[in-house]
């Protein structure tokens, strides 16, 4: 045998780097409407290649085509464009708020908001979402309220969460989104524990397991999907590619697997892949994941590939790791963007509407965090009371912490 | 009243857990089909099927994982882990999710689990069959850590735990499984069948969690101990004739302090046992309560006899083991001081 040579050390790069001009020109994007929309039963063997492609439905002429198309309404789809651009907004708001010093940390989730937004409409009451941080679309599209979220997001005296909770790790049984934590992957594997339960009891309702492209690199990620896979549970597996775990590109996590809906396939999870940026296209394979699931057929695997156009977060300076310009440059463009488009082809919208109802969201907005506001902000104003800070640990004080409450004062 | 061991003890527990309520189930590598390599859950899929009690994949933190999302659920999950030793991959879970979800949520969401873990040593185990991690439980808030010392205990302690609102570790010293243990390797074991505290009354009772027992009324010295140490602690007071009170905590938090500090104010010493490694150990923190609400009636320091700071070995494992001749020598050391 040829003497080999000395091994060398592999570590992957993205394409482009600051001060690089951004090209996703390696990024195969099919065409709108081209990838087949299979029957909820099928084989998970012979639809492999669905999670090497991208299930589009809008095309760049702003029409619905092929076989995932014609599932909402224009008046859903108006209903849909509303969420995600209040989603925007709210998001906006917030970030300025935090750097004026109102609350501590922001997320938001410009680009991605069709993921959120599209997917609530497939679910039905009852079902639970096990989200991350970056899918506050679930809360707006369910009608949740928007002080509700700032009080959380002020850590304020109406604050749901009593001030214990970081900005933005909300909880609402309610609204099925279960309380966010701030360890990555780790509501995957009890999505898949809490679908499971769901089957055990012999209920119709299913999980939405939520997870972002770098934490699929957790191990939680890969107990889930062999949970999923053995117990057939009905859960749906969700993979937001948004190209970025903070400053780490996609391939650090994905190695060389090619896409992340390809990881599903080595446990026998059927897996889909998904142009993110449409809110049709997500909303389409949403409901077939969960028809699937409440069909008890089991688990289905679905990327979405995204781009984050924002900072990872307010603590975040994206500049340092990629070009400034990369999300202008992003093929999948956005989504807002595109389903008014379509809105507008179908002639149900304008360009005047839309800076009409631009201008609405944004009062209603602002009117919320008025509101939130008067129940005080992170550093004024009213906040929860210190015995909060004791409450909760257990259902029921034991001593020691009791001893500990009076040692406070409170 | 019948007799039972500690493994039939706690395979009644969780049969009379999931006889009364539907939403308990049991699951873990090894408890479904086969009973469970100790045999504590024999029988249970044969009675309540698969859907209540069944076979997991090797994966720690997906039995956790998912047993935290049952229970978010309104399922009553009592999972195992084969050994306390083979926790770690789910720690992630224990302490940051079931841990924390109650309180992070403010009760939108609760984590009425049951983590069911063999524990300790003295069975020539190693490294990964004979650790005892208790610390690293008693250390997290939001968790309750429970170590029971014999099947009536055991079975009671179980219901309790399944019953408990809140997530509860439970460690279950492999040692005294068949027979209760006093350290001395060289005798022969005696059976539960011949132990009055192997009496294990049919159908449902409860032993509150947060309530320890005094095993031994003595005046001389106070022995804190749970587990296996128990009964190292009973030997050691025998052959050294010392009148000492040797209380069995049972659960270690909540933590039955009242019963601790009037027995220290009665007897001005006290000697901590336990089989976990000394350093940060659950007994520098009963030694700091002893020392902070005791002082004034101490007329001795606090001893700890514990593990050595060191992993746990296989053929030093009586060297390593604290027997009654090292909990012996406290107590006269402790006298004598």
């Amino acid at each position: 045998m040829a003497d080999a040579g000395m091994l060398r050390f592999h570590v992957p790069e993205p394409e482009v780097r600051p001060g690089g001009t951004p090209d996703f020109s390696n990024v195969p994007i099919p065409k709108a409407g081209s990838v087949p929309r299979p029957e909820i039963d099928v084989d998970p063997r012979s639809i492999r290649d669905m999670a090497f492609s991208i299930i589009r439905v809008l095309n760049r002429n702003g029409e619905a085509v092929g076989p995932w198309a014609g599932l909402l309404s224009s008046d859903e789809l108006l209903e849909g464009l509303r969420h995600m651009m209040t989603l925007r907004t709210f998001d906006a708001r917030m970030q300025m708020a935090q750097r004026q010093g109102k609350t501590s940390f922001y997320m938001q989730h410009l680009g991605e908001e069709a993921v959120s937004c599209a997917f609530r409409k497939a679910l039905a009451p009852g079902d639970m979402n096990f989200p991350t941080y970056r899918q506050a679309g679930l809360l707006i599209a369910d009608g949740y309220p928007m002080v509700t979220m700032m009080n959380q997001i002020y850590s304020n005296e109406a604050d749901p969460l009593k001030g214990r909770q970081l900005p933005i790790m909300y909880s609402s049984k309610e609204h099925g989104f279960f309380s966010i934590s701030g360890n990555l992957a780790t509501q995957y594997i009890q999505a898949v524990g809490w679908a499971m339960a769901s089957a055990i009891s012999n209920d119709s309702r299913i999980a939405a397991a939520w997870i972002g492209d770098g934490s699929t690199a957790e191990s939680d990620f890969h107990s889930a999907l062999v949970f999923a896979s053995t117990y057939k549970a009905p859960v749906i597996l969700n993979v937001v590619n948004n190209q970025w775990a903070i400053s780490t590109f996609q391939g650090i996590a994905r190695g060389g697997s090619g896409t992340f809906a390809a990881r599903g396939l080595g446990f026998g999870i059927p897996s889909l892949r998904v142009d993110g940026n449409d809110y049709l296209a997500v909303h389409a394979v949403a409901k077939w994941a969960a028809t699937r699931a409440r069909s008890n057929l089991g688990p289905t695997l679905v990327e979405y590939v995204t781009y984050r156009a924002g900072a990872h977060s307010s603590s975040d300076d994206p500049s340092a790791y990629r070009p400034k310009t990369e999300s202008d440059a992003w093929p999948l463009g956005d989504p807002v963007v595109r389903l008014k488009n379509h809105l507008i082809k179908l002639g149900v919208w304008s360009d005047e509407r839309h800076a009409q109802a631009e201008a609405e969201i944004l009062d209603t907005v602002i009117a919320a965090q008025k509101e939130a506001e008067s129940h005080g902000t992170l550093h004024a104003g009213g906040k929860p009371s210190t015995r909060e800070m004791f409450e909760g640990v257990f259902a029921e004080m034991p001593p020691h912490l009791r001893r500990q409450r009076q040692q406070a004062g409170v | 009243m019948p007799r039972r061991t500690m493994i039939e003890a706690i395979r009644d527990a969780m049969d009379v857990s999931m006889e009364r309520d539907d939403k308990v189930v049991v699951f873990g590598e090894d408890v479904g089909f086969f009973g469970g390599v100790f045999r504590c859950t024999q029988g249970l899929q044969a009675k309540y099927g698969k859907s209540r009690c069944f076979d997991a994949p090797i994966s720690e933190s997906g039995i956790v994982g998912s047993a935290i999302g049952m229970a978010a659920y309104g399922l009553k999950p009592c999972v195992e882990i084969q050994f306390a030793d083979y926790m770690y991959p789910a720690y992630d879970q224990l302490t940051q999710e079931a841990a924390r979800l109650r309180y992070r949520s403010n009760g939108d969401f609760t984590c009425p689990i049951v983590v069911r873990m063999p524990t300790g040593g003295g069975i020539f185990g190693g490294q990964t069959h004979s650790q005892s991690p208790e610390a690293l439980f008693t250390h997290v808030s939001g968790l309750k850590t429970v170590v029971p010392s014999n099947p009536h205990d055991a079975k009671g302690l179980l219901i309790a735990a399944i019953e408990d609102p809140d997530p509860v570790i439970f460690l279950e010293p492999k040692r005294l499984y068949n027979g209760p243990f006093d350290g001395h390797h060289d005798r022969p074991v005696t059976p539960w069948s011949k132990h009055e505290l192997g009496e294990v009354a049919d159908g449902h009772y409860t032993v509150p969690l947060g309530k320890a027992a005094i095993r031994r009324a003595g005046a001389a010295v106070t022995v804190l101990a749970y587990g296996t140490m128990v009964y190292v602690a009973q030997a050691a007071a025998a052959e050294t004739g010392i009148d000492a009170e040797i209380i069995d905590l049972r659960t270690l938090l909540p933590l039955d302090l009242d019963t601790i500090v009037a027995s220290v104010e009665k007897t001005g010493r006290c000697v901590i046992v336990h089989e976990a490694t000394l350093t940060s150990g659950f007994g520098a923190e009963l030694s700091a309560l002893v020392q902070e609400n005791c002082f004034y009636h101490l007329e001795a320091p606090v001893a700890r006899v514990a593990g050595w700071d060191t992993p746990y070995p296989h053929a030093q494992e009586w060297d390593y083991f604290p027997g009654p001749a090292r909990v012996g020598r406290a107590l006269i050391e402790t006298l004598e001081a």
